[in-house]
C-alpha cells in the first residue's frame, strides 16, 4: 500500500510511526564507517531496492571521503600538531565539512525519495554512527488496516 | 462573622480543574528551561562550561600531574635559568618555555576532549537487536548470545554485546567501567590525565607523553649542567647544591619521572607503529596464542609509516555524543524522570519487553557476582609497566587508585604491583552502574535461566547454535 505524502511536515503531522528499520554497520573493511547495503525485508513493499542501495552507497562514499587518509589529512594533522592542536578551535575539520554535506544529502533524499513513500531516514550521526534508522510511517487515515498488518508482521518476526 | 475569617474559602471548582493542569506544569517548566543533552548524559562524566568541557567522573590525579609539571618548571625558571643564561645561552629558557606550553596544552586537550564515547543505543535500537538475536525462536530458554562473529579483512573477529549500552560493540571498542561508557578504539583509562584515552584523544595523549619526555630530559640535563658548572668554579659539590637547593628537588622529580615516562613513550611508539591499542596488547587479542589462523592485527596497514600516520595524523572524527545539543521537550521529560531513577534512557514504549530485559540483567548480575569472587587474575601482562582497567569491574573496586591506570609513577610505587592489582578478567560488561533496586522490582517471568552459566571466562564465547 503506497501512502502518499507531499512533504515532510505533512508526513510528521498526519502519520503515525509504525516501525523502525535499522541498517547496521559493515565492518568487513575495518573500523571505517560503512553501512551494509543489504535491503531490509520490511522495506520491500515501500521502496525500490535500487533507490535504497543508491542512498546507502552514496552515504558510504561520503564517509569514505571523510575518513580518507591521504595528503590533505596528513597536512591537517601536521598543522594541528605544530600549533599544539589549538587550530581545531578555529578551523573546521574536513570530517565536519563532509558531515554537513551528508546532512544536506539526507535531507534532500528524505524530501525527494523517502517522504513520498512514507519513510524517513535519520542521520547516522544522531545515532552514534552505528545505524541508519529508517522510520516507517503509516497514514493515520488508513491506520486501522495497515498498522494492524504491521503489528502482525512484527509479532511473527519475534 | 464568617467574613472575618483570615483564610480564603476554597473554590471546589478550582480543585477539580487543578489535577488536569498539574501535568502541564512540568512540561511548561521543562520547555521554558530547555535542557541540553549533556545534562541527561547517562555515563559517569562531568561537564563544564555548559557542555563544552568533558571530564571523567573522578579527576584522578590530574591536579597532581599539572602541579608537578608547573612546580618543576617554575623552580627551573626561577633558580636554574638565571645561572644558565649567564653561563651558557639564552635559548635554554626559550626551549623550556616552548616545551612547557606544549606539554600543558596537550595535557589539557587529552583531559578535556571526548575520547570517542559511543552514545547508548536508543530503546528502539536495543529492541531491534534483541529481536534479531531471538529470531531463531524463543521456545528454548537459551540466553541471548553475547558475541557476534564478523569478518574484518578476512579475519574472524568477535564483537561483544555491551549490556550497559545495549548494543554490540564495534571492533576495538571497549567499555570503561570508571566512566561507564563505551569508548571507540579504547586504549586505557589514565588517572594521571583524568580521562579515558581513546580514538579522539590518543594523538593528544601521545604528544603529551612525547613532549613530557623531552621536557623532563631537558630539565634534567640542564640541572645537571647547572650543578656541574657551579661545582667546577672552585667549589665542592655540596656547596653548589646548598647554593641552589631547588635544583635537587627538580633532580629528584625528573629522575623518577624519566624512567616511567620514557618507558611509556617507547611503549606507545611501538603501539602506534603497529596500530595496536594498550587494551589489545595486554589482552593479546592479536597474538598467535589461539592458533596460527588468528594471528595478525587486521587493523594494521603492515607498514610502520602508514600506521603512524593513520593513528596520529588521520582525520579527526567528530564527537558522537553531541553534548551541547538541545533536548526536544518530550525526550527531556522522559529523560528527567528516568535520570531520577538512575536508569539509561528508557521510555515506556514496550514495558513488557523491558521487564524481560531487565530481569535477564538481574539474573546475569546474580551469576556474575557469584562468579567474580572465584576468579583468579590472569598472569601479568606481556608488556610492563602498564596495567589497565577497562571493562566490568564492579563499582566498589573501581577506585581511582594510581594502580588502576598507566603507571606514570613519579615515585614510590613499584611498577609490577599495578599490573597484578588489576589483571582481573577484563572481559566483563559493567552492569554495576545501574541502580539494582529498580531491576529487582520488576517481575521475573522464569527462573530457569539461572541454570545456565552466564559468566564469561576469557576464552569462552557463546556462539549461537544453528
Amino acid at each position: 500500500m503506497a501512502t502518499e505524502f507531499h512533504n515532510l511536515q505533512e508526513l510528521r503531522h498526519s502519520a503515525s510511526l509504525a516501525n523502525k528499520v535499522f541498517v547496521q554497520r559493515d565492518y568487513s573493511e575495518g573500523t571505517t564507517c560503512k553501512f551494509q547495503t543489504k535491503f531490509p525485508s520490511e522495506l520491500e513493499s515501500r521502496i525500490e531496492r535500487t533507490l535504497f542501495e543508491d542512498t546507502v552507497k552514496t552515504l558510504n562514499n561520503y564517509y569514505a571521503e571523510a575518513e580518507k587518509i591521504g595528503g590533505q589529512s596528513y597536512l591537517e594533522g601536521c598543522l594541528a600538531c605544530a600549533t599544539a592542536y589549538l587550530i581545531f578551535l578555529c578551523m573546521e575539520t574536513r570530517y565536519e565539512k563532509v558531515l554537513k554535506k551528508i546532512a544536506k544529502y539526507i535531507q534532500e533524499q528524505n524530501e525527494k525519495v523517502y517522504a513520498p513513500r512514507g519513510l524517513l531516514i535519520t542521520d547516522p550521526i544522531e545515532r552514534g554512527m552505528r545505524v541508519i534508522e529508517i522510520s516507517i510511517y503509516e497514514d493515520r487515515g488508513s491506520s486501522g488496516s495497515s498498522s494492524g498488518s504491521s503489528s502482525v508482521s512484527g509479532s511473527t518476526a519475534r | 462573622m464568617m467574613k472575618n475569617c483570615e483564610y480564603q474559602q476554597i473554590d471546589p471548582r478550582a480543585l477539580s480543574v487543578s489535577p488536569a493542569s498539574a501535568p502541564q506544569s512540568p512540561a511548561e517548566t521543562t520547555a521554558q528551561r530547555s535542557r541540553r543533552k549533556w545534562e541527561v548524559f547517562p555515563g559517569r562524566n562531568r561537564f563544564f562550561c555548559d557542555g563544552r568541557i568533558i571530564l571523567a567522573s573522578q579527576s584522578g590525579v590530574l591536579p597532581l600531574t599539572l602541579g608537578l609539571i608547573v612546580v618543576t618548571c617554575g623552580l627551573f625558571f626561577a633558580f636554574d635559568c638565571p645561572f644558565l643564561v649567564e653561563h651558557l645561552t639564552a635559548f635554554i629558557p626559550v626551549i623550556a618555555a616552548v616545551l612547557f606550553v606544549f606539554v600543558v596544552i596537550s595535557l589539557l586537550r587529552t583531559s578535556f576532549t571526548d575520547p570517542g564515547i559511543l552514545p547508548r543505543a536508543t530503546p528502539d535500537e536495543a529492541a531491534d537487536i534483541e529481536k534479531q538475536i531471538d529470531t531463531s525462536g524463543s521456545s528454548t530458554y537459551r540466553p541471548p548470545p553475547r558475541t557476534k562473529e564478523i569478518l574484518i579483512n578476512q579475519q574472524v573477529v568477535k564483537l561483544k554485546y555491551c549490556f550497559t549500552c545495549k548494543m554490540f560493540r564495534p571492533p576495538r571498542t571497549s567499555h570503561c567501567s570508571l566512566c561507564d561508557n563505551c569508548v571507540e578504539r579504547f586504549d586505557h583509562h589514565c588517572p594521571w590525565v583524568g580521562n579515558c584515552v581513546g580514538k579522539r584523544n590518543y594523538r593528544f595523549f601521545y604528544s603529551f607523553i612525547i613532549s613530557l619526555s623531552f621536557l623532563t630530559s631537558f630539565i634534567f640535563g640542564c640541572v645537571i649542567t647547572h650543578i656541574t658548572l657551579r661545582s667546577q668554579a672552585g667549589k665542592s659539590l655540596v656547596q653548589a647544591v646548598q647554593e641552589s637547593p631547588a635544583s635537587v628537588v627538580e633532580l629528584v622529580i625528573c629522575f623518577f619521572s624519566i624512567w616511567s615516562i620514557l618507558g611509556l613513550s617507547g611503549f606507545h611508539t611501538y603501539l602506534v607503529a603497529s596500530n595496536l591499542t594498550t587494551n589489545e596488547d595486554i589482552k593479546g587479542s592479536w597474538s598467535s596464542k589461539r592458533g596460527a589462523e588468528e594471528s595478525g592485527n587486521p587493523h594494521s596497514y603492515n607498514s610502520i609509516i602508514t600506521n603512524c600516520c593513520a593513528t596520529l595524523c588521520g582525520p579527526m572524527p567528530p564527537s558522537l555524543i553531541d553534548r551541547r545539543g538541545v533536548l526536544p521537550p518530550d525526550e527531556a521529560i522522559s529523560a528527567a524522570s528516568a535520570s531520577e531513577i538512575e536508569l539509561p534512557l528508557f521510555t515506556a514504549k514496550n514495558d513488557a519487553h523491558m521487564c524481560t530485559q531487565s530481569t535477564k540483567d538481574v539474573l546475569e548480575r546474580m551469576v556474575h557476582s557469584s562468579d567474580f569472587h572465584g576468579l583468579c587474575p590472569p598472569g601479568t601482562p606481556k608488556t610492563t609497566p602498564l596495567g589497565l582497567d577497562d571493562s566490568g569491574t564492579p563499582a566498589p573496586s573501581a577506585e581511582p587508585s594510581p594502580s588502576a591506570g598507566c603507571s606514570q609513577q613519579r615515585g614510590r610505587q613499584s611498577v609490577a604491583a599495578p599490573c597484578l592489582a588489576l589483571s582481573r578478567s577484563s572481559k566483563r560488561d559493567s552492569m554495576h552502574s545501574i541502580n539494582p533496586a529498580f531491576r529487582l522490582a520488576s517481575p521475573s517471568p522464569s527462573l530457569s535461566r539461572t541454570s545456565f552459566i552466564l559468566g564469561e571466562a576469557p576464552d569462552i564465547s557463546f556462539i549461537p547454535l544453528p
